[in-house]
């Protein structure tokens, strides 16, 4: 597996350089381990997509990224997991600093029961913003990158139940990049929107990834085919714990997997 | 024999929604039934003297005025002094509290708290209040002892309705680096506020109604003005509204009534206020 991830770093451009990455890193949530050590390098300003049928541990997986699952009573994460070489595990590592850097966005359209600009506003409130035109200028910024200010900007006072769900959606990505990250987290952020709404998503998910680490958990394989840089296509053993089967440019995983249990998956004869 | 099995079907569907209209319409005729009942007695005793004026006679003439204000003095301390302990208490016991046996023995203690027959708790705080702490009989004592048994009903409340708030808020919050207390503080509280907030009325409501708690930690039966300081002793509606109609022969027979009804607005005002503030919390929610 380890020469599965540093396949791609020869097929990719030299300057690509390792946001992420992760080293046998196993999960485990009391006597159950539901991922086993997993390595896996995450290119800076690409989109890598995670794959796999249900149950193989994405979700879990995205989550070690920024210890979303630390709220788990039991969780347990062995291994290491750098973000730019330092180990976000560490006992000195603040994960709320952490979490400012590495943002997500969920399967569901999360936004809170606020005003569309009390959303947007939230984050950078919580980090001490509170000057009411430095705020309005995040807004703005981050809606207008989130593609979705010319459909908001008279409605900005409404709430954000107001909004279609694709829009509520890119409320969410917008809330995320209020708080200026390096990293977005997507849970399978298209999995409760039409197709229209998706193929936004992707979209302004491509665009963004200009200036982001994205790291994206999806079922949808024509997603991953159509939207990511790199795939990682994980899968349950028999005891239930996640594996990294095979990690490598999308356009490759896709045409010419190397693992068979990967061609399989990707040509639906299972999962 | 599909067109059969449909037709029972519909029997049963049928029959369940009768049993359960004659349910809520009984629900909905007795008390209505009640507050007729008390507002057609009531209602020839009450006047503004009644609703302003102390009593004179031993509650035969004059008003009521002094029991109306302790009701409310005592809604009052029992809200100031259960409210904060029980939402912190709510906030701890759904947010922090590990969860461990310790915490649901905790949760359990609470709920059964609950169930503890009122007068016990008046004994509690003649105990407690009046005599260890020597606050003697009085206001401050009687709020104290109600408070504690609101505390069960407000910590309860406030724990259900935090837990209730989704945790796709919480993640979402979290999620972009706010900590755990800017979460509860600026996501998770103001979800739960309705519910707290309906939790604190119905111990307020309750609070107002009981009489065997505070007879014997301050409420007295005739006192001509007003309490003027926490530790001096007051009137109160429901106590009022027992010596009235058991302890003093010759009372004309529509006063008690007219307490009752007297009762009844102030706990229902209250609930109607509640109401009030829990649609407009919801309003600027959504």
């Amino acid at each position: 597996m380890t020469a599965d991830s540093t396949l791609y770093r020869n097929s990719m451009p030299e300057s690509t350089t390792t946001k992420l990455r992760t080293e046998g890193v196993s999960l485990y949530y009391g006597a159950f381990q539901a991922l086993r050590n997993i390595t896996l390098d995450i290119p800076e300003r690409a989109i890598t997509a995670i794959i796999g049928p249900s149950g193989c541990g994405k979700s879990t997986f995205l989550r070690i990224f920024n210890r979303m699952n630390d709220l788990i009573p039991g969780a347990r994460v062995e291994g290491n997991v750098q973000l730019e070489g330092v180990d976000i595990y560490d006992r000195c590592i603040d994960v709320v600093e952490l979490r400012k850097r590495v943002g997500m966005v969920f399967q569901k359209p999360n936004p809170f029961p606020m005003s569309v600009f009390e959303n947007v506003a939230f984050g950078p409130r919580r980090h001490g913003r509170n000057n009411r035109g430095e705020l309005a200028e995040i807004v703005e910024k981050s809606l207008r990158q989130a593609a979705l200010w010319d459909e908001v900007k008279d409605k900005l006072d409404k709430s954000a139940f107001d909004l279609s769900g694709g829009q509520q959606q890119r409320l969410c990505i917008a809330r995320v990049l209020a708080v200026e990250p390096q990293v977005i987290l997507m849970d399978e952020p298209c999995s409760a929107l039409d197709p229209v709404a998706t193929l936004k998503i992707e979209d302004l998910m491509r665009q963004l990834a200009e200036s982001y680490t994205i790291i994206i958990v999806t079922h949808n394989m024509q997603q991953a085919a159509r939207a990511s840089d790199i795939s990682a296509f994980l899968l349950m053993e028999p005891d239930r714990a996640g594996v990294l089967v095979e990690c490598g440019p999308t356009s490759q995983l896709f045409t010419s997997p190397k693992d068979k249990r990967t061609e399989d998956y990707i040509t639906g004869r299972f999962g | 024999m599909r067109i059969k099995s449909g037709l029972s079907r519909q029997l049963s569907q049928r029959t369940a929604f009768g049993v359960l209209l004659v349910a809520t319409v009984a629900v909905v005729l007795v008390t209505l039934f009640i507050i007729i009942r008390i507002a057609i007695s009531g209602a020839g005793a009450l006047s503004w003297t009644f609703l302003t004026q102390s009593p004179t006679d031993a509650g035969r003439a004059g008003g009521i005025f002094p029991a109306i204000v302790g009701t409310f003095y005592l809604m009052l301390g029992t809200l100031i002094l259960a409210l904060p302990i029980g939402v912190l208490a709510g906030i701890y016991l759904s947010e922090y509290a590990p969860k461990n046996w310790l915490t649901r023995v905790i949760n359990l203690a609470i709920i059964n708290l609950a169930g503890v027959p009122s007068i016990v708790f008046g004994l509690f705080g003649l105990g407690v209040f009046v005599l260890m702490l020597k606050f003697g009989m009085s206001l401050l004592a009687a709020s104290l002892t109600l408070a504690c048994q609101a505390l069960a009903m407000t910590i309860t409340t406030s724990r259900e309705a935090l837990l209730a708030v989704p945790r796709e808020y919480r993640e979402g919050s979290l999620a972009i680096g706010a900590t755990k207390w800017q979460t509860i503080r600026h996501v998770i509280l103001p979800q739960a506020r309705p519910g707290i907030i309906t939790g604190a009325v119905l111990a307020m409501s309750r609070a107002a109604g009981e009489s065997a708690p505070i007879l014997i930690v301050g409420a007295a039966f005739l006192i001509p003005g007003l309490p003027q300081s926490p530790f001096d002793r007051f009137m109160a509606l429901p106590y009022h509204l027992y010596t009235v109609a058991t302890q003093v022969p010759g009372m004309p027979g529509d006063t008690k009534w007219a307490v009752a009804l007297v009762l009844l607005a102030v706990v229902l005002s209250f609930n109607v206020l509640a109401t009030i503030v829990r649609l407009r919390a919801r309003r600027r929610r959504v």
